[in-house]
């Protein structure tokens, strides 16, 4: 498809706005009507995300002044593109939606994890979990399409192949991650003095992502999965100790791994033998939305144990970079289209 | 002509240049590891000695 296309961004000044701006304005073809907020209504876009300066002209529009779109991205705060869905799906034909309102397949699901009754569940079952990599063909075929969790993303991508395979047991996961998944707006665990150096398990047990990596791998295997913030800004990085059925070596993962992701356009295996990054290393993957997965059989466990690694940019692939990746499938661009950015070494 | 031959460490398909002898030392593309040809009819690969990382031991 080579036609231009418009679309909007709403509730546009937290990080992920910020994330989705910087990659629409730069699309082939996209064109970016309106971003809006309320608190910044009529100040320029740069005000929130200071790279944009002199790359566009674009101001805040308050959110009652919404026009008409192609597409909408919604990048509300988690509940609010749920109150408002009918009001969005009246102004235009597709929307993404960034925040966890309709990641989750089922209502009861939604409350055990979220803790409160959905607050639109007829709109459930017409949202598809927005993972190309899990979701490809049901993502072309929907106005509707969910955001992902960052550390349900960097977690389902590291295990998919060992639990389509059969192989996985059970998985033990923690995730470090950055900063920026708190968002733009400060906390007292934003706190510098707090926040500086820390090492903080976030959520050791019970994190909401975990609902989304069961929902989209199945139950067919047994998840513990723990969230620690680390000193980063962005990025996320998950070691999974996998106990396998069976005993297989790493050119056996290799073989699976590289079947698995073969055809995957954002996925790459980095499992080194040698130099500094054998492994997937967030910090390299600042700004881009690749997936770098690696892996590592444990010669002397006797329980078939796999550490399997993942790491993405929890703005990027966990969020707006698997958006517009997204946007393109929905649309039939070439599904990589403004997402051409490999990250940047030194950082 | 070129030759290939399969990595030990993760089954990938590692070219050789056209004048490959045996001793040859080549990269994997895929997993990075330092292969040296140690026989050829057909060629075979093994992992080339490199030095290992050590902290906190």
């Amino acid at each position: 498809m080579s036609e231009t296309i418009e679309v909007s961004v709403v509730g546009g000044s937290g990080y992920v706005g910020g994330e989705l701006l910087r990659l629409l304005l730069f699309h082939p073809q996209v064109s970016v009507r309106q971003v809006t907020s309320a608190r910044l209504s009529g100040r320029f876009v740069y005000t929130a995300h200071p790279t944009l300066r002199g790359t566009t002209s674009l101001q805040f529009t308050h959110p009652d002044a919404l026009d008409r779109a192609d597409v909408l991205f919604l990048a509300l705060p988690h509940g609010e593109a749920a109150k408002a869905i009918d009001m969005f799906a009246d102004k235009a034909e597709r929307i993404i939606d960034c925040s966890a309102d309709f990641r989750l397949r089922d209502t009861e699901s939604y409350e055990q994890w979220y803790g409160t009754p959905h607050p639109a569940p007829e709109w459930l079952s017409r949202f598809v979990y927005g993972l190309p990599e899990r979701n490809r063909a049901a993502i072309a075929d929907s106005r509707f399409v969910s955001g992902v969790g960052c550390n349900a993303t960097v977690t389902t991508l590291a295990l998919a192949p060992l639990v389509d395979g059969g192989l996985l047991d059970h998985a033990v996961a923690d995730v470090k991650v950055g900063s920026s998944e708190a968002g733009a707006k400060a906390s007292p665990s934003s706190h510098h003095p707090e926040r500086s150096g820390s090492v903080r398990s976030f959520k050791p047990t019970g994190h909401r992502h975990q609902a989304e990596v069961v929902q989209e791998l199945g139950r067919g295997f047994r998840l513990d999965f723990s969230v620690t913030s680390v000193e980063l800004v962005r990025g996320a990085l998950v070691t999974a100790h996998c106990f396998l059925k069976e005993s297989t070596s790493e050119r056996d993962l290799w073989t699976l791994y590289r079947k698995h992701y073969a055809h995957e356009p954002f996925v790459r295996l980095v499992s080194g033998k040698s130099g500094i990054h054998r492994y997937p290393e967030p910090k390299l993957l600042a700004g881009s939305n690749y997936c770098d997965i690696g892996f590592a059989t444990d010669e002397l466990s006797t329980a078939n144990r796999v550490v399997t690694i993942a790491a993405i940019d929890n703005l990027m692939k966990g969020a707006a970079g698997t958006a517009v990746q997204c946007m393109n499938i929905m649309l039939g661009f070439d599904e990589t289209s403004g997402l051409g950015f490999p990250g940047l070494h030194p950082i | 002509m070129s030759h290939s031959a399969e990595c030990p460490e993760c089954a990938a398909k590692v070219t050789l240049p056209d004048d490959a002898v045996v001793g040859e030392i080549v990269q994997c593309a895929e997993c990075g590891v330092e292969l040296e040809a140690v026989s050829q009819d057909p060629w075979k690969f093994a992992r080339a000695p490199e030095e290992e990382e050590d902290w906190g031991e």
